[in-house]
Order: structure tokens, then sequence, then C-alpha cells
């Protein structure tokens, strides 16, 4: 019998909340963290809006040695890692090293760290460049810096898959606990909100140009115009099954089914791998569509896109087959950050029955989905579907599900 | 600053700004004699100060003097003297 | 026993020659590849030295519109994939594309890419807001790592799992291991992974000068990267890929596929104690070649040939000598222990990949490569470093380790299929 793995913690940095409760309460009641880019001067820029995080002063929460060191997403990360351990009620004194790991999800690293050194680099020459840069910016950042400050010397790792990278990561993760790891930290937090990171995410393409901060981001509806990109995410505390209830851990839900597929090369005709990913997902659960309570989309906003999710979701679960929703309507698109958060959110809709709503969305019937768009829906969800894509035609879903008792 | 001598006070703040300061550690107190190891700083800490001490003074620090000098007074005393030989050249 | 996973294809660019003969002849003879950097001007840096590649897409058959969008790293790695997939006999027709996977190491991702266009949109650092205008279209190509697997899988046909593994200087072993994982778990058949890096740019460069980490050997490139040497002072920074074609044993075995060797073990533990630094006693790379010697079921005195991290830092040297001391005890002092990046460099993530090339050829060829550069040994390292010349030396099982920024130890261990 394979080992059971579970979720005993959850820590939260969003731009909706800045820790889970206030994440929690901000997106049951469809409030958005969306609104001008205050990070830097967006004005100039074809896209203008992002989710940043609020409130967040980062020497309130970290040693001042690790500020020099570190980009904003990685002490968001920090942050999030350390209050993901206290909500699991992890002492890691009791702990040994070699039983906790940290498997983290990047997308694009520390880019504004990266930015900084390298106007330093050309505008001043080289010798200005931090002795951090070697560390600071690259996508390992935060998978090490979370060992280091939490004494994690299990396996480790760091994946990079965009967007899907979130829940290739927690799978890494439920892959080493099966292995024999008692407890890994993992999910994502991200962000690239400086005037580099923005460029780059501008020529995707894929950003809107809308300036309403309550009507920017519209996956599924019929002008979609394209997404809000933001910054955060979580990191979930992910235990062996066992060994958290032998601890007395309380449990908000077990990792039950997860695959990960990749799109054909564009123009080849063949069909895409979104719905190959869901059917695995749920098969390595051993549940059925009709099992599946609630799917938290992926929600690109980009129609090609919308569309391509909507045909997965109608194919597997019928026309309005099963309650979607896309809290992340709230928070922009958080990059490898954004699937974890996702996660968290359907872990609490088990918790309290209730199913987040989709903001400022109406809905093209032309997709038949059930989409949650008229505030939360309050009912039983035992289990739910996750889904994360990311650029360049990464697929992958999870399944998620309320734990044995 | 080219050429003026590095004081305490300016090793404290550059200390401050390439590595912040370690809980429970004072650095306004008598840190002179203190092991920067005591204090806190790595080698990695000690490499950004001392790069920040190159640019602030225009000078070029062999590469061990930074990491082989264990206190902020034999710091002060290794790039005051480079600085010394360089105004008497 | 469960599903067992073996390299049936090899495809490697790296400094001195691109493709597994080029390379495999430059580790025999104990060439070494590094060489004063000719990308850019090197002038203003501390290290001036590296292993470069000479390297010509165009010639490799990658498309103008392919060269165009690719960061030069993820164009080694389409070509490294594409040997690979050739060498093993899989031509893309016969893989099941839902059966088949990618995964690609990479430290640093489109290091090149990025510097290069940083310094257009900000025109030179005076821009403190970039300007998007004069950014080129796939900049989020860049952006985003990530693009490597997309760009693999859609050269090779791949539609199974994708991704990046991006854990610093073990990005090429652990990229290999998450690859062997999923064969062995059943989600895939056939997995295309390795590694890639080209982080020869300036800002890369002046990075580990910041730390001191490169060497400053500039009056002697050819002989610059001395790992083990008394006289080291820092690694050669280098560029690379290799790419696999991995293949869960039983179907290589009924397509009669030629089968470089077994992946036995993997393991990777954390040093949890500082990005750049390393304790001397080794402790954690320990475990995980302990961890990877118990997945292989093996013992340490069944391994021939330690395929060393052996970067060329005082620091690593030391470290992984006490690390393999500790595992293998005795038998560390009667086996063959060696660096190839005294001849290739430090190719960052790329390297472990291309480790994992040299340690499978070695077990092809029973042949051992050597330390170049390697006259007079720390005296802290005690170990049998296979100075200067390759060694003819029967290799069933080969241990690979690397070690890295952010606290990264990972161990594999290779063996002859049976």
């Amino acid at each position: 019998m394979t080992t059971s793995v579970v979720v005993t913690g959850i820590g939260v940095t969003a731009p909706n909340g800045l820790g889970t409760d206030a994440f929690w309460a901000a997106t049951r009641a469809g409030e958005s963290g969306i609104g001008p880019v205050k990070r830097f001067d967006a004005t100039g820029y074809p896209a203008k809006l992002a989710g940043e995080v609020p409130g967040f002063e980062a020497t309130d929460h970290l040693p001042s040695r690790l500020i020099p060191q570190t980009d904003h997403m990685t002490r968001l990360a920090l942050v999030a890692a350390d209050w993901a351990l206290a909500d699991a009620g992890v002492a890691l004194d009791q702990w040994q090293q070699f039983d906790m790991g940290v498997i983290t999800a990047s997308s694009s690293g520390g880019f504004e760290f990266g930015q900084n050194e390298l106007q330093k680099l050309w505008a001043k020459g080289g010798q200005y460049v931090s002795a951090y840069q070697s560390f600071a910016w690259f996508y390992a950042v935060n998978t090490g810096q979370i060992s280091i400050r939490n004494g994690m010397q299990g396996p480790s790792g760091v994946v990079v898959s965009d967007q899907a990278g979130g829940l290739d990561a927690l799978a890494q993760a439920r892959r080493q606990i099966r292995k024999g790891t008692r407890l890994i930290v993992s999910g994502g937090v991200d962000g690239s909100i400086c005037p580099w990171g923005w460029i780059a995410q501008v020529a995707a393409g894929r950003l809107t140009g809308s300036e309403d901060p309550d009507k920017a981001y519209r996956p599924f509806a019929a002008d979609a115009d394209g997404y809000v990109p933001g910054e955060g995410g979580a990191l979930l505390i992910l235990e062996d099954a066992e060994s958290a209830r032998e601890r007395g851990a309380r449990v908000y839900g077990e990792i039950a089914g997860y695959a990960a597929t990749f799109d054909p090369k564009p123009g080849s005709g063949r069909e895409p791998g979104l719905k190959r990913a869901i059917e695995a997902a749920l098969a390595d659960a051993g549940v059925t569509a009709a099992d599946i309570d609630v799917v938290f989309a992926d929600a690109a906003a980009v129609p090609d896109l919308d569309r391509a999710e909507a045909e997965a979701i109608g194919a597997v679960f019928g026309p309005r087959g099963v309650p979607v929703t896309a809290p992340k309507t709230m928070t922009g698109r958080l990059y490898s950050g954004a699937a974890s958060l996702d996660t968290a959110a359907a872990l609490l809709s088990i918790r309290d029955g209730v199913i987040p709503p989709t903001t400022n969305v109406a809905p093209a019937p032309e997709y038949d989905l059930d989409l949650v768009v008229d505030g939360p829906r309050t009912a039983p969800v035992a289990t739910a579907l996750v889904l994360a894509r990311g650029y360049g035609g990464f697929n992958s879903a999870m399944v998620v599900r309320k734990a044995a008792k | 600053m080219a050429g003026s001598e590095l004081t305490i006070e300016d090793l404290k703040r550059i200390l401050r700004d390439a590595a912040g300061e370690t809980e429970g550690i004072d650095l306004d107190g008598d840190i002179l004699d203190q092991t920067f190891e005591d204090l806190g700083y790595d080698s990695l800490a000690l490499l950004e100060t001392g790069s920040r001490i190159e640019r602030e003074h225009g000078i070029e620090l062999e590469d061990t003097s930074v990491t082989v000098v264990e206190t902020p007074r034999a710091l002060l005393a290794v790039v005051n003297e480079q600085l010394a030989a360089e105004r008497a050249a | 026993m469960g599903r067992r996973v073996v390299i049936t294809g090899i495809g490697v660019v790296a400094p001195g020659g691109v493709g597994v003969k080029d390379f495999w002849s430059l580790l025999s003879d104990g060439r070494t590849a590094t060489r004063g950097i000719t990308f850019f001007d090197p002038t203003p840096f501390r290290s001036r030295v590296a292993a470069e590649v000479d390297f010509d897409p165009e010639a490799l058959g990658l498309s103008p519109q392919e060269i165009r969008r690719m960061d030069r790293a993820a164009q080694f790695a389409v070509v490294t994939a594409a040997e690979a997939l050739a060498g093993s006999g899989l031509e893309t027709a016969d893989l099941d594309p839902y059966r088949t996977g990618v995964t690609v190491g990479s430290a640093v991702g489109a290091t090149m890419g990025l510097d290069q266009e940083y310094r257009v949109t900000s025109d030179g650092g005076r821009l403190d807001l970039n300007d998007h205008r004069y950014a080129v279209p796939h900049l989020y190509d860049f952006f985003v790592p990530s693009s490597f697997a997309s760009e693999v899988a859609w050269s090779t046909g791949a539609e199974g799992p994708a991704t990046v593994v991006s854990t610093g200087c073990t990005s090429g072993l652990d990229s290999v291991g998450y690859a062997a994982e999923l064969i062995r778990e059943g989600s895939v058949d056939v997995m295309i992974a390795g590694a890639t890096d080209a982080p020869i740019s300036p800002i890369t460069v002046a990075c580990f000068d910041a730390i001191k980490a490169t060497t400053s050997r500039n009056d002697d490139p050819e002989h610059a990267s001395r790992p083990f040497d008394n006289s080291r002072n820092g690694f050669v920074l280098g560029e690379g890929s290799a790419m696999f074609v991995l293949e869960e044993y039983e179907a290589a075995k009924a397509r009669g596929a030629h089968i470089y060797c077994e992946i036995a073990g993997y393991a990777t533990r954390s040093n949890a104690f500082h990005m750049t630094g390393l304790r001397p006693e080794g402790l954690e790379m320990a475990e995980a070649i302990r961890q990877a010697l118990d997945e292989a079921r093996m013992n340490p005195d069944e391994i021939d040939y330690v395929n060393a991290h052996g970067s060329g830092t005082k620091q690593n040297d030391r470290h992984e000598t006490a690390a393999v001391k500790r595992t293998l005890g005795e038998h560390a002092y009667r086996t063959p222990m060696s660096s190839i990046k005294s001849m290739v460099g430090h190719s960052l993530g790329a390297i472990g990949s291309i480790e994992i090339a040299a340690s499978a050829l070695a077990i092809e060829n029973n042949l051992v490569p050597p330390t170049a550069n390697l006259h007079e040994p720390d005296p802290q390292c005690d170990l049998d470093y296979v100075p200067l010349k390759a060694r003819e030396w029967t290799t069933d099982a080969v241990l690979s380790v690397g070690s890295g920024f952010g606290g990264f130890q990972s161990a594999m261990v290779l063996r002859r299929a049976s």
C-alpha cells in the first residue's frame, strides 16, 4: 500500500491577504487585491495592473542578516514557510534534520534582485555587483533559504514549469514522502513585479491592457483580454499521513492524485494535453469525475486557452457538470505561486464547505461551465481538482480530498 | 571618500548595509576586538563588505585579506595600511 | 524488484567538442578545453578564463527561427537531445508521445539572453524603467527557463510530463534522478532527460568575481582548472549540455537497445547550512551517497570509480574528499576518483549531466578519465585522483557526486546493466 500524503500546514502571502486567515476571508467574500502597480511606475507600459501583497514589511518578520541577500519574493517565501510550519504545529527541534525537506516551484527566480545587479553591472561596472547575486536571483533560492532557515536536510528540489510548477512541486514532495521522508515544505511563492520582469511578461502578449481593477482579469468571459500578474503564493506542509496522525497533527486533506502532460507542438494538429492530465490525476486518486465537487481552474483569460480549458473540463465532466471557480481573479496569476495557493484554497473549501467565487466574470455561454460567479457557494466539498498550466504547453492536475478519519 | 581613512563607524555602517545585523548583537557597542564570527558575519558577508569598502575608497584589496582577518580592528588595519601606502605613492 | 531504468542514448555538447565522440576523446586524452574568454571583452573582470564551446547551431540543424528564439542553453539541449535520441535507435516515430517525458536541468536558465536583453532594454543600464519597445518578442522564453523543456519536448515529440529542474550546480544530477523516478513509478516509459547551461556572460563572471569563487589564473588559461591540486584557486566557468534517453530496462532489452548502464540509485540532501558555504565534514553529501547506494542495493566496496564534483575550490575539494571517505571507508583509498572539470570547466547546472555522460562512458570503455593539471595534491586531499592520464580500469559501477549553491548535495550510482 502506498503511503498517504497529507497537508498539515498552510502559509499564505497573497495579494488579497497576508496570512491564511486574511486571504481566506477575502477570498470567500470576493475581495480582490488587484490594483495599479505600486512597486514601480507602470504608467508607461501596456499593462498597468498587478496583484501586490499588501502590508508586507520584511523586517517585521525576518532577521536583518537576511535582508541584503534576498529578493522580495524570497522574503515572502521565507515568511510563508514560517507560517506554514507554525500552522502545522511543527517544533523543529523535535525533528531529525534529514526527515524534513523543501521542494518549491520557481518561474523566473529573484528577478528584481537580478535587475538591480544587472543595472550595477552595465551602468557602473562589474565590481559593483553584489556578492549575493550568485544565488539571490537563481531559481533554487527559495528552497535553499528555507532549508537553511529551518535546518531541513532531507531531499530538496526545485521545479520550473511556469505556472504548472506549483503542482509539480507538490507532486515531487509527495514522491519523496512516499520514499520515506516524513515532512516536506512545498509549493511556490513567486513574483517579478519590477520593470525588467514586467517587460518580459508584456512580451508574451497575454497581459490585459485594462486599467480597471474590477474588470481587468476575466477568464471565461466572452471578451476576456488577458490576465493580471501578481506576486505571492502558498507554502504547504506535506507529511506522511501515518506520521502526522502519530504526532496528533490537524490534517487539512490528502494529496490524492496528480498527473502532468505536455501539449503537442503548435501546428501539429494533435489533441492538447489538459484532458489527459485530468483523467490521469483522477485515476491516480482512484476517483471518477462524479466524485469531484469543485474544479479550481487555471483560468488564463486568453480566449484560446480558456476554450481549451473549458473543452477539457467539459469532456471529462460533461456540460456544466461540475462547479468551476477561479479565485485567482482576486489575486492575479502568481506564476509558480498560483497552483499551491489554489490548492490551499481547495483545502480550505473542504474544511469550510464553501466554494469561493470567481469575481468580475460574466461567463460566456459557449464554454458551458458552471462557473461560481455570484458570491461564495455553500456546498459540501470532499474532493477537489486543481488545474495549472504553464506557458509553452505544461499541464498539471491535482486531486485533493478530505482525509480519511 | 577615496583616500580618507576607514573608521570603525564607517565599518559599522558598511556592515549594516552589506549584511544586516545579527539578532542579539549590538554593533554600537565596542566590537573592535570581537571576532566577525562572534558578530555573526560569515565569509560571504565579509566579501560583500570588502567589496563595498573597495568601491567607497577606490582601492583593491588582496583576494584573501577580507576573509583572513578575524576582527574589525584587524580589518581596519589592513585597509588603512593600504590606503596610507596609496596616499604615499 | 520494481522497474529499472537504463541509459540507452547520450548526447553531449561540451567545451572541446560537440558530440559524444569528441567529448570522450578529450577526456581520454586528458586534454583541457579551458581558454581566455572570447565571448566578450573580459578585461574589466577578475577571472578571465572559461571553458567555451565552439558551437554552430545552424550547422547542427537548427533553423534560423529556432536560433533566434532560443537562448544558447536551449540550443545546446535541443542538439544533445537529438543526438541522444538518434543514438538510442528510438526514432521519433517509435516513441509513444504520451509515455515520454522531458526533464532539463539548468542552474541559471537563459542568462546570456537575459544579460543581452537587459542591456538593450535599459540602454546600457541608463534607464530604471526598461523600455519594452526594444525587447525581443520571445523575451518571455528567456524569463522562464521552463522554455528549455518546451523546446526539447517539441523537438522530440514528447507529450508526457515535462519540467525544468533547477537546483543550482546539482541540477544535472537531480534532473536525471527526477526522470528516473518517473520511469520507476510507472508514469512514463521513456524520458529525454539531462541538463544544459550557457552562463558565460558578463553578469555571471561578475557575480563569481564578487565572491572570488572563480580562478584568477588568467596567465595560464589552459591549466587554470586544477581540482585537488595544492595550487588551485577557484573554478573555471564552463558551458554545455548532456541529454540522455532513459528507458525502462525490460523494454529496452526487448527491443535490443544498446544499454550504456543502469541508473541504480540516486539521492539528494541539503546541508541547511549556507547558500555558498560547505561544512568540511561532508555529512550531508555522505548521507546522499549512503541513500543512493541503499537504493542501488550495493555495498560501498562495489564502487569502482568516483566521478567527483571536483570544482577546484579548496572548500569543495576537501568537503567531498571527506564525504567519500566517510561512506566508502578504506575502499575510498583504492578507488580512482577524478574531476572532469579539470578539462571542461564547471558548467553549473549542466555539468552534473555531463559528468553522468562521462561516468556512463567510463563503464562503456572501462577507462577512467583523469584529473588534468593535478601535479601536487592538497595534502588534505589524499585519495587517488587519477592525475593527468586516463586509466584503463574495470569499471562496473560509478558513484557520481555533486554539490551546489543553496546547499544541495546529490549522489548517483550507475552500474553496468546485466
